[in-house]
């Protein structure tokens, strides 16, 4: 499904991927795990191709189509979803609406019917319940006032209107407590987990792969992939740490 | 001659930012008068779109005086004309409150300006103005706020606020806030800004599947919102709003 080649990409000159390959077969969720700094984020935004991260080699095939040649909102109606590490907020402009436009804008992009106002919020308040979000906070503007745990509710929510075929997913771990942690990994369960959909998890903690299971991991170091095994790739992470797993 | 000898121009303060050229023939003198009775209110609004009711100047000039106790609401959207300026001359009573919302959006070389001068005549009389501005290509938005406070006009409360939202470079805004308090006891808030779309934000909605144009449109709607707030009229406000979402859409 996603077949990420010798990807090579910067930021203000500066290289941070330098050679990543991966593939992600569809049916699967694959973990990232890694370091600080070793290019996770980076890998996120060049796959939702965010404007300054500049790609300077390889290439990245999503369902056999070039990727890399996509405006952003041309990815997302292609069926990728990008899950923000830090949901942005934008004052004035309700969920409703802007989740609205976006599902139609993609539906109109795939050639098929928008869909009416009644569908469309009963669609939000059926994920808004199985994200255990107040449905209440969905007329309200996009993210604003929301905690930092309201905000990845909301990124899930998000996901499962939109329903994607794909997803990268940058930290939707960091900032959640124990409770949210497990509401929001069991929708992503609930949300991706089929055998025509796939999921990067981008994580540095094992908790979250707890609740959603990995069927692979990689560890991500200094622009590329230096390691893939199952999940008990990421027990021994948590237990060891990268610099003793990566010697080993 | 005498007339061309009378046209204002750009050594004056008050048409520093303006197209005065376009002024040639457009009757200066004309004076809209609207008098708020005390207690009552008062509401009204002045669109300039595309029609061809719109000339290429768009001169009003109104002079409101609120009256003890009333209120007077004024929204304005300025979306057509090549020179299109608003002028408000406002008086207030004793415990009057007057409000405006005004929405600017042009691009060519098109101007578009508020010209307000609010007098806080009296005690205990409110004033609320905010005003939002979207300009592209080398469209031009001004406003120039001025708000006396006499002396004896004790808690008064005034504020104003205008910002600009430039979509292009080489559209521009200018805002010249002017506040002249003789009296202790008052409240005076004035804010100006200008800025771009936020990238942020456009990335996101990107990553949504929404379009590059639809961003535009939500994110400039959600900018001028800000101006309408104060409408209590829900379909009133879809028109004004409509008229100015139609103008940058069509990016003209």
């Amino acid at each position: 499904m996603l077949e990420i080649e010798n990807l090579t990409a910067e930021i203000d000159g500066k290289t941070i991927l330098n050679g990543l390959t991966l593939t992600v077969p569809a049916g699967e969720v694959h973990a990232i795990m890694g370091p600080n700094g070793a290019g996770k984020s980076t890998l996120s935004y060049v796959l939702g191709g965010r404007p300054g991260y500049e790609v300077t080699g390889g290439s990245v095939r999503f369902n056999g189509e070039d990727l890399l040649d996509m405006e952003p909102h041309e990815r997302a109606a292609a069926g990728l979803f990008l899950g923000f590490q830090y949901p942005v907020e934008i004052p004035g402009v309700s969920n409703v609406q802007f989740l609205r436009e976006a599902l139609n804008s993609q539906r109109k992009a795939r050639g098929e019917e928008p869909l009416t106002g009644g569908e469309f919020l009963k669609l939000a308040k059926e994920k808004s319940a199985l994200l255990k979000l107040d449905p209440e906070m969905l007329k309200r503007h996009v993210n604003v006032g929301f905690s930092g745990g309201e905000k990845k509710r909301a990124e899930m929510v998000q996901m499962g209107i939109l329903d994607p075929k794909f997803a990268v997913l940058d930290e939707t771990d960091s900032g959640l407590d124990i409770d949210a942690l497990r509401v929001v990994g069991e929708g992503i369960n609930s949300i991706m987990r089929a055998p025509d959909k796939a999921v990067l998890l981008i994580t540095h903690y094992q908790r979250l792969l707890e609740v959603v299971k990995p069927d692979k991991v990689s560890i991500l170091s200094q622009g590329r992939i230096v390691q893939t095994g199952g999940p008990e790739l990421a027990v021994r992470l948590e237990e060891e740490g990268y610099d003793a797993v990566m010697a080993a | 001659m005498s007339e061309i000898a009378d046209l204002p121009t750009r050594k004056d303060e008050a048409w520093r930012y303006s197209r005065v050229e376009r002024l040639q023939g457009v009757p200066l003198d004309q004076w809209r008068t609207i008098d708020v009775a005390a207690g009552e209110s008062f509401r009204d609004t002045l669109v300039v779109a595309d029609g061809e009711a719109t000339k290429p100047t768009e001169l009003h000039r109104w002079r409101v005086t609120v009256g003890e106790g009333a209120t007077c609401e004024l929204f304005a959207v300025l979306a057509s004309a090549e020179f299109a300026r608003l002028e408000i001359e406002v008086v207030l009573k004793k415990g009057a409150h007057f409000e405006l919302g005004g929405i600017a959006v042009g691009g060519r070389e098109t101007v578009r300006e508020f010209v307000t001068h609010m007098t806080h005549a009296e005690p205990e009389a409110t004033s609320n103005q905010v005003v939002r501005a979207v300009h592209w290509g080398h469209g031009t938005g001004n406003f120039l706020g001025r708000i006396d406070v006499v002396r004896d006009a004790q808690k008064t409360d005034a504020a104003q606020d205008f910002k600009g939202l430039l979509l292009e470079k080489g559209a521009s805004v200018n805002a010249v806030p002017q506040l002249e308090i003789f009296a202790d006891d008052v409240k005076c808030a004035h804010g100006a800004s200008v800025g771009q779309l936020d990238e942020n934000a456009r990335f996101y909605m990107a990553a949504r599947g929404v379009s590059p144009e639809l961003t535009q449109r939500l994110l400039a709607q959600a900018f001028l919102g800000d101006a309408l707030v104060n409408l209590d009229n829900e379909a009133l406000r879809d028109e004004l709003m409509d008229v100015a979402l139609a103008k940058v859409d069509r990016n003209l």
